[in-house]
């Protein structure tokens, strides 16, 4: 079971409270995270990667233990505490405001 | 006895305000889609409880909200929560965000680049939908221009687009540019006395027609005269603003362009100036009054850099005679200290008579006058910057 946090307004969409816990098939990478996300949520498809090319949108972030793997390749691999649930995948808008 | 019901987007969710036909006290809800530009709302005229909306984000992108009761609840089309994603049969359900040119070998040719600012080519990147237009008789049917400019078409309430083509590879996409909002096709007017007719506005490119339902366009500009392009009566490349028909005259189109109001009798096959003793003929908006054809409103402003009224007075012109004789509409309207703009979606009447009419600002004040435009009073005060206003007449 894997946590992932949403920026507020995705949890809007997706009409959750709180974090996300998905289970996902297979090796847990950045790509097929989103993937589960995506499929448990398919109001959210669009809104972290673009529906054709699959790049994440240009002012999103994706941080794990404390690393940014936002420009790693998709197929990488989280790291073992995101993949057992003591910690959470987040998904994060970048700063904006003054 | 009659009612309205005003939707308002603005730069952080929207507004919904309904009175009665007296139009004097006004139910406010919202914001709904806190946080997110509401770039335009509209009503199916074939069932009033049908709204479309666009919410977009920079950083999550689009999004297309519908409701089924006159925007009470919303939902996106397509994508409910905790549902499979796939049909029956394997089939993806819809994706109501996803606006994908065509780029097909049958269909999506010839592709083009367009002009960025720099005169250079750039290949067209989707950023929001600007305007949603539903079809005049079947609430499912609904379209929608986009920012970088194309026209896409809905036939099942939202769930999934498709763009029209021809327009974008007709020939002279190579020589659209953006303005300074960026390359949208802001404009869609629907023929109602031929359902095989649209006219489209892009910013800066200028009117299209097409009169085989949106298979082949045509650049309709002759007569638009464009100081700030190299060739200034161009076949495209003019900025148009704003351009609106009164349904019982088709043939007849006014046109609020980047500098001059224009009007075509002849639909848009030539075009003439109108703006007569306006103090300035640049402005954003422009719409006809519901039960006088030659009869219409817009907002001037100062100049394209000093986007606010000319000296600190809000005032909406109005011409009975179809152009060129206007009067200023005062009462009611701050006439100092104003520095407001409004934009080209936000100013929308009611059918009721008196007919109202309705205007947004991106000082965030929502005027009504339910007396033509003579006098004004606002409905909300202190809104986000309002970017569209759109009016429903209610049985």
């Amino acid at each position: 079971m894997i946590r992932v946090v949403l920026p507020a307004h995705l949890r809007t969409l997706a009409r959750v409270d709180g974090e996300v816990k998905l289970d996902v098939e297979g090796p847990a990478t950045l790509a097929s995270v989103l993937d589960a996300l995506e499929a448990r949520y398919p109001m959210l498809r669009g809104t972290i990667r673009d529906h054709v090319t699959r790049q994440r949108r240009a002012f999103l972030r994706f941080f794990a233990c404390e690393q940014d793997l936002s420009h790693e390749p998709p197929d990488t691999p989280l790291p073992d505490p995101i993949v057992s649930g003591a910690e959470p995948f987040l998904i994060v808008g970048a700063m904006a405001g003054g | 006895m009659s009612a309205v019901r005003v939707l308002v987007g603005t730069r952080k969710g929207a507004f919904v305000m309904t009175s009665d036909g007296k139009r004097e006290r006004w139910d406010v809800s919202g914001p709904h889609f806190a946080g997110w530009e509401i770039y335009h709302l509209k009503g199916s005229p074939a069932d009033p409880n049908r709204l479309y909306a666009s919410q977009s984000s920079g950083w999550f992108g689009q999004i297309i909200q519908r409701s089924d009761d006159g925007g009470k609840t919303w939902h996106q089309p397509g994508t409910p929560a905790g549902e499979p994603t796939t049909t029956p049969e394997g089939m993806p359900k819809g994706e109501s965000n996803k606006f994908v040119y065509d780029t097909s070998p049958e269909t999506g040719k010839p592709l083009t680049t367009h002009q960025w600012y720099d005169g250079t080519p750039h290949p067209w990147e989707f950023k929001r939908v600007w305007h949603l237009e539903p079809s005049l008789t079947d609430p499912d049917t609904v379209y929608a221009g986009v920012e970088d400019a194309g026209l896409f078409r809905s036939t099942d309430g939202g769930q999934m687009w498709q763009e029209l083509p021809g327009l974008r590879g007709h020939g002279s996409g190579r020589s659209w540019a953006p303005g300074a909002g960026g390359m949208c096709l802001h404009t869609i007017i629907l023929d109602p006395s031929d359902p095989n007719r649209i006219f489209i506005a892009i910013s800066a490119a200028g009117t299209f027609r097409t009169d085989d339902g949106g298979k082949t366009w045509r650049p309709i500009n002759r007569g638009l005269h464009s100081l700030y392009i190299p060739n200034p009566t161009a076949e495209v490349g003019h900025c148009v603003h704003r351009i609106a028909m009164h349904r019982s005259r088709p043939g007849v189109l006014f046109m609020q362009k980047h500098w001059d109001v224009m009007r075509s009798d002849d639909a848009g096959e030539s075009w003439r100036e109108i703006s007569g003793n306006l103090p300035s003929d640049f402005g954003f908006p422009i719409d006809v009054h519901p039960h006088e054809p030659d009869t219409i409103y817009v907002v001037p402003i100062k100049s394209d850099s000093e986007h606010y009224p000319p000296d600190g007075k809000l005032r909406v012109y109005r011409s009975r005679t179809g152009g060129n004789e206007w009067e200023p509409l005062t009462k009611g309207l701050p006439q100092s200290h104003c520095y407001v703009n409004v934009l080209r979606d936000a100013m929308a009447v009611d059918s009721l008579d008196p007919c109202g009419v309705y205007f947004g600002t991106t000082g965030g004040q929502v005027y009504a006058s339910a007396t033509a435009g003579d006098s004004w009073t606002p409905i909300v005060r202190d809104l986000p910057s309002v970017v569209s206003v759109e009016v429903q007449t209610l049985p």
